[in-house]
């Protein structure tokens, strides 16, 4: 069980990962880094699954359920539109740069 | 096993950063996704041997589902309705937060009340997120375009909000999680929602859809801590910070404040005080344009977004290349808010084949407009409004623009004589080295090119 401060430096550490992975970003990848970064939360997938995998009774069930399908449209809609966006990126110098 | 799902959710949360980080320059960033794929992969799988699991047919339906509707949806989307689709998978990673923590609290066991008070917080943030996105979906979408307000709105949300929160609040200290008691919260916490996005208007709707994003991010980074799962609190986490700095941002770039989005309704303020502009619009033919084109030296272009609605992205990569084949320099300047959010505009371009080594943002192209022969501003209007610099008393003063009226001609391609988005006049158009050009921009476009062919 990650506990107590050490949860702590895990969610301070993250936080200024996120803010430093992406501070340099130049505005034209603005839309997809949103996208992407739409895409990484998709990790909720992994919580409905455990969620609704231990879920008791026809309510839990139904909720557990909701959840996953919502998760994995999440991550599933996330990556097809991030790569859609990404894969037309491409410089008149043909690859190079 | 256990340690083969740490390990396994430890190489996933390293896959994301990865995968971030290369997304965010352009050369990496096709990488970025499929690193960042990866390492959704990895949880995915690794999550069915999780230690006793039950449901595991329904669970593979659920995923069936809900990932097959987006992946028909994702690869059907036009790029232009690129925004609301994000609005809404985010809504979707929102609402699957919330449901976890109601699981939780349906099941009423936690180790301490740290925990409890996370998973509140998580459901709380969650809903929010979840509601407020769809609403912004069907604004952009164009279900519901009208913001709506209404007197003394500010209260209501605050009141609906403090409520969701108190009974929050109570769930926590009393340990109570009676099924009416659950109900209330989720419905007060979707309810502000829904009215907290209500009474945004349509340009400011990527401020809050980013906002939602980093939302959910923490969302799903609270019912981490909740569920123990490091994968989850990670990648939340930086999800939150990541879409926080998005956030301000986009916000700066219209020059706005991210509370100032929320709380004040753009266009009510300085409505109906228009000022008076001298001058008159002086329209001109698609043939003078060509001749002056062919023969300049330096073009730049300005796409907004109604560029993309007539479409004329393909015709203006023609025209673009037409003009370099002929020795001209032509460069585009993208306005961070051309689009409907900042780098939507790259992102339609690109589609039509536009390198993006010819796109310049604000600050770099600001000084070139001096030394441009042609500005062509093709369905963009607030973003080179001259008064944003010069008249204090505009809606849009002090909001960053394109110094387009600097450049020897400008030339505009515009539907008709109506106002921009947020019904402000433009200088721009009756200053005396513009000249208007009226049509459809698709057609516009294709005329210009017809007429630089035959100089």
């Amino acid at each position: 069980m990650i506990a107590g401060m050490t949860a702590l430096y895990i969610f301070m550490l993250a936080a200024f990962t996120g803010y430093e992975v992406i501070a340099r970003v130049p505005v034209i990848l603005h839309t997809p880094l949103m996208s992407g970064s739409n895409f990484v939360h998709g990790i909720v997938l992994v919580g409905a699954m455990v969620a609704m995998g231990h879920a008791h009774g026809p309510l839990e069930l139904v909720i557990g359920f909701l959840g996953v399908m919502l998760a994995a449209g999440n991550a599933v809609g996330g990556y097809v539109v991030t790569e859609r966006m990404l894969e037309m990126f491409r410089s008149s110098k043909r690859g190079s740069k | 096993m256990d340690t083969l799902i740490e390990i396994s959710y430890f190489v996933s949360a390293v896959l994301f950063i990865l995968g971030l980080k290369r997304m965010s320059s352009p050369v990496t960033a096709r990488g970025g996704i499929l690193w960042a794929g990866a390492g959704m992969l990895v949880a995915t799988l690794i999550t069915f041997f999780y230690p006793g699991m039950q449901n595991y047919l329904l669970m593979t339906v659920a995923i069936a589902l809900g990932g097959g509707l987006a992946l028909w949806s994702g690869r059907k989307v036009a790029m232009t309705d690129m925004p609301q689709m994000i609005a809404l998978y985010n809504g979707m990673g929102g609402g699957a937060a919330g449901a976890i923590a109601a699981v939780e609290l349906l099941k009423g066991q936690f180790p301490s009340t740290t925990f409890l008070a996370l998973a509140i917080a998580g459901a709380l943030i969650g809903s929010v997120s979840f509601s407020g996105s769809l609403v912004a979906f069907a604004k952009l979408q164009g279900w519901a375009r009208k913001p709506l307000r209404f007197p003394g709105q500010q209260a209501v949300n605050l009141a609906l909000l403090a409520a969701a929160a108190g009974s929050g609040i109570y769930m926590i200290v009393q340990g109570d999680f009676s099924g009416g008691l659950i109900l209330a919260f989720f419905a007060l916490a979707l309810a502000y929602g829904v009215m907290m996005a209500m009474p945004i208007g349509g340009a400011d709707m990527p401020v809050v859809i980013s906002l939602f994003n980093a939302l959910t991010g923490l969302a799903v980074g609270f019912e981490g801590f909740v569920l123990n799962n490091a994968a989850m609190i990670i990648a939340g986490t930086v999800v939150g910070a990541a879409g926080t700095l998005l956030t301000q941002l986009m916000a700066k770039a219209m020059n706005r404040s991210i509370g100032n989005v929320l709380f004040s309704a753009f266009g009510t303020t300085g409505g109906e005080a228009v000022e008076e502009v001298s001058g008159s619009m002086k329209p001109v033919d698609a043939t003078d344009v060509g001749v002056m084109m062919a023969y300049a030296e330096r073009v730049i272009i300005v796409p907004g977004y109604g560029m993309a609605v007539a479409q004329a992205q393909h015709k203006i990569h023609e025209l673009t290349e037409l003009l370099t084949s002929r020795g001209v320099d032509v460069k585009f300047a993208i306005h961070p808010v051309a689009g409907r959010m900042p780098g939507h505009m790259n992102v339609l371009l690109a589609e039509a084949n536009v390198p993006y080594d010819l796109l310049y943002d604000l600050d770099e192209i600001n000084p070139a407009f001096s030394k441009a022969d042609v500005a062509l501003v093709i369905g963009a209007n607030d973003v080179v409004n001259p008064m944003a610099r010069t008249n204090p008393d505009s809606p849009i003063y002090g909001m960053p623009i394109l110094n387009v009226d600097q450049a020897k001609n400008v030339i505009v391609i515009k539907r008709g004589q109506g106002k921009g988005f947020s019904g402000v006049e433009n200088a721009l158009f009756f200053a005396d080295n513009t000249r208007m050009l009226y049509g459809d921009g698709q057609a516009m476009v294709g005329e210009l090119i017809q007429a630089i062919k035959s100089v």
